[in-house]
């Protein structure tokens, strides 16, 4: 097994060759030397080296992602011109797009029978600032939201009612605190609904008195919810006299069913 | 001991029936001595008779239910049935033929007079006729018949045609408009034509649908008048018959919508801003106001507006609930309500201006459903007394003296009676069947029919 020492010497000299790697990289190798020219033709005058007129980038910086134009104008005699960083040979006058991801310097040669010659250009790549984040999701909401009418059937109770009577007992003074506070949530959360008040009655009387006692048990309830904050404004009355009961037997038991007030969403 | 009280407590309260009882004769409940008439079946020639069952029932249906007459039962009538006036042959004079002990009497076997105003039919009318097909049509003759005229020829009190559409509709046609002239013999005034409304309920206990429908005083054409697909619930009359007005939750609170019923169109009450109930609605006797019940000031007060909803004014307060307002009729001066300012629901008159309110009703159990009698005495009126809350049963009230009459017996609930046009005939719901179904009947309780049967059906209301 190697020893500790070794791994980290092991690590080490890794690391170095890891590096050098990487700093080869970055440092463009130079251009091979030209070949030899061939022999000079005899009783020629000597030919001039190529020059180079002009080896810009435009715009010189860009946003990572952005491209930027090469341009470039080479006179006088040039076998062949070309540009590193993977451009290649080129004509002696031309443009090229480039997008570099980091900052570039582009090394153009000429090369000609009278000689070589160099010009380079650089790429600032500018990276840009990280987008914004998306914004945060909602916090969850504590308890499931549901809809106005999910809501209103499943956190306020019914409060009940003695035969022909409208007074708040003691019962439907608990259910209706209770109702109080859920109402208050509900009518936060829900900032344009209103809530019906609905009374109803059992089977016994005529129709037409039921539907003033169910409108006076609404009422009674409605006074009692306003009474601990619940707002008047978003709260409405709705008598069902006797028209929608829960259950249609002639029981004490189902009378009492009846005899309620019951709440449902308005408009 | 015991026993004593016992039977004097009893022949009490049998005296005091007996009493409340006669203050009745005569409007409510006749004088006791009605003519005997029979109505032998009517036969067809060739296709007419395979409508004649429709007609002789309705025929029998229509008079019976009048009460003006004693029926002959059918069952007593001598074998040969006269199908024309002139089938009757003058009976031979008394005496010419000598009659020996034992034989008996001799008879015309239905052809004399005679065989039907003596026993065992002992009539004093019977109706003849027959029907038979011309031009596609169904042509009915009848007679009424007076027994005691001897001359056959001088005893039709009645000779009339009847043409009509050949199937059951003009078959019962006929028959209503035969009965109607019968009665209009007798000084009465048929109920054909008019017509009742009443609240036609379908759906389900949590989606219930209720429409105000109408139909004719023997329950047929029953036929929708709202189709809201809501809850539409107590229907009213005009005096003239030509609108309803009713309740209805079509729009959210209950609301007060007047129609004129033919055509059928929503004539627009107008229901004031900021009362959660707008209801129960009922006519001056002009036709030109509304009493109603809102809570407008409270719940749940009378107030008064004209036709279209304007002119609104409270009658009474809306401290306690006061419901079902009904004018008088014939006065047009006091209103019958029902209202639970003293406990339980019962009945109260009051001035129209709201004053010198009284109790009618004497307190015990619940009493509602007030509906004027046309002559503006009586009310009839749905009541617990005797049984248990919400078995109601229907009573008659001579207002002035305050004593009533009993008129269902505990069959199911018995509730919202509305009287005839006639003052004779009271519609009612009653749920003996099992489901609230209509029944109309007598004032005096007797042939009680039964009109609807599919759904539901109540608060009927009996119109012109």
């Amino acid at each position: 097994m190697f020893s500790k020492r070794k791994i980290t010497v092991i690590c080490l000299a890794v690391s170095i060759a890891l590096f050098a790697e990487g700093c080869k990289k970055k440092v463009p190798v130079p251009p091979p030397p030209p070949p030899p020219a061939p022999a000079p033709a005899p009783a020629v005058a000597p030919p001039s080296a190529p020059v180079v007129g002009q080896f810009t980038a435009e715009p010189s910086t860009i946003q990572r992602g952005q491209s930027a134009t090469l341009r470039w104008e080479v006179s006088g005699e040039a076998a062949s011109v070309s540009i590193n960083n993977g451009i290649g040979t080129v004509r002696s006058t031309g443009s090229q797009q480039v997008s570099p991801t980091s900052s570039t310097t582009y090394t153009l040669t000429a090369t000609g029978p009278g000689g070589s010659i160099t010009s380079s250009a650089t790429v600032s790549v500018v990276v840009p600032p990280p987008p914004a984040p998306p914004p945060p999701p909602p916090p969850p909401a504590i308890a499931p939201k549901g809809t106005l009418p999910d809501r209103v059937t499943s956190d306020i109770q019914d409060a009940f009612y003695d035969y022909d009577k409208s007074d708040i007992r003691g019962d439907a003074r608990d259910a209706l605190t209770r109702d109080a506070a859920a109402l208050k949530a509900i009518l936060a959360d829900f900032p344009n609904a209103s809530i019906v008040v609905e009374g109803h009655c059992d089977e016994r009387g005529s129709a037409e008195y039921n539907l003033g006692l169910g409108e006076a048990r609404a009422r009674a309830a409605m006074e009692f919810l306003v009474s601990l904050g619940v707002p008047a404004e978003r709260l409405q009355t709705k008598s069902w006299g006797k028209e929608r009961p829960q259950c249609t037997e002639s029981t004490e038991e189902c009378w009492q069913k009846n005899r309620r007030a019951h709440f449902s969403s308005g408009q | 001991m015991k026993r004593l009280v016992w039977i004097t407590g009893a022949a009490a309260a049998t005296l005091a029936v007996l009493m409340a009882q006669s203050d009745f004769h005569g409007v409510i409940l006749g004088n006791g001595s009605l003519p005997a008439l029979a109505v032998p079946d009517f036969r067809g020639d060739g296709q007419a008779q395979s409508f004649m069952e429709v007609f002789n029932k309705t025929l029998w249906t229509d008079l019976a239910g009048s009460g003006l007459f004693k029926m002959v039962a059918k069952g007593s009538y001598p074998l040969a049935i006269p199908q024309q006036l002139t089938d009757f042959k003058m009976a031979p004079p008394a005496g010419s033929t000598p009659v020996r002990r034992g034989q008996a009497p001799p008879t015309g076997g239905g052809l004399w007079m005679s065989d039907w105003s003596s026993p065992p039919a002992q009539a004093n009318y019977v109706t003849v006729g027959y029907s038979a097909v011309q031009n596609s049509l169904f042509v009915l003759r009848g007679w009424l018949v007076d027994l005691s005229i001897p001359d056959p020829a001088n005893a039709g009190a009645l000779a009339k045609t009847y043409i009509e559409s050949l199937d059951e509709a003009g078959a019962r046609k006929a028959a209503h408009e035969f009965a109607s002239d019968i009665l209009e013999r007798f000084g009465a005034k048929s109920l054909f034509g008019t017509h009742i409304y009443f609240v036609h309920r379908t759906g389900s206990l949590k989606a219930p649908v209720a429409e105000i429908w109408s139909m004719d005083p023997d329950g047929k054409n029953q036929k929708p008048i709202t189709r809201y697909n809501a809850v539409s619930d107590f229907p009213a009359a005009s005096p003239d018959g030509s609108k309803v007005a009713f309740t209805s939750w079509v729009r959210g609170n209950p609301g007060i919508f007047v129609f004129s019923v033919d055509p059928v169109r929503d004539l627009r009450f107008y229901n004031q801003r900021g009362a959660a109930v707008t209801a129960s609605p009922s006519f001056t006797p002009d036709g030109k106001q509304i009493v109603f019940e809102s809570s407008v000031s409270g719940c749940c007060g009378i107030f008064i507006a004209n036709v279209d909803g304007s002119g609104v004014h409270p009658i009474t307060t809306g401290r306690v609930i006061d419901a079902e307002p009904k004018v008088n009729p014939k006065t047009g001066s006091e209103i019958a309500f029902s209202s639970g300012r003293s406990g339980p629901e019962q009945i109260y008159r009051m001035n129209i201006d709201g004053t010198d309110v009284e109790r009618l009703t004497d307190g015990t159990g619940e009493a509602s459903n007030p509906s004027w009698h046309p002559d503006g005495q009586f009310l009839a009126y749905a009541w617990t007394r005797g049984y248990m809350a919400g078995a109601f049963n229907i009573f008659v009230m001579n207002v002035a003296r305050r004593d009533y009459l009993q008129l269902t017996h505990s069959e199911g609930k018995n509730e919202n009676p509305s009287w005839a046009p006639d003052g004779k005939h009271i519609v009612f719901m009653s749920d003996r069947t099992g489901r609230p179904q209509i029944w109309s009947m007598l004032a005096d309780g007797s042939q009680q029919q039964q009109l609807t049967s599919e759904g539901s059906n109540l608060h009927p209301v009996w119109s012109k």
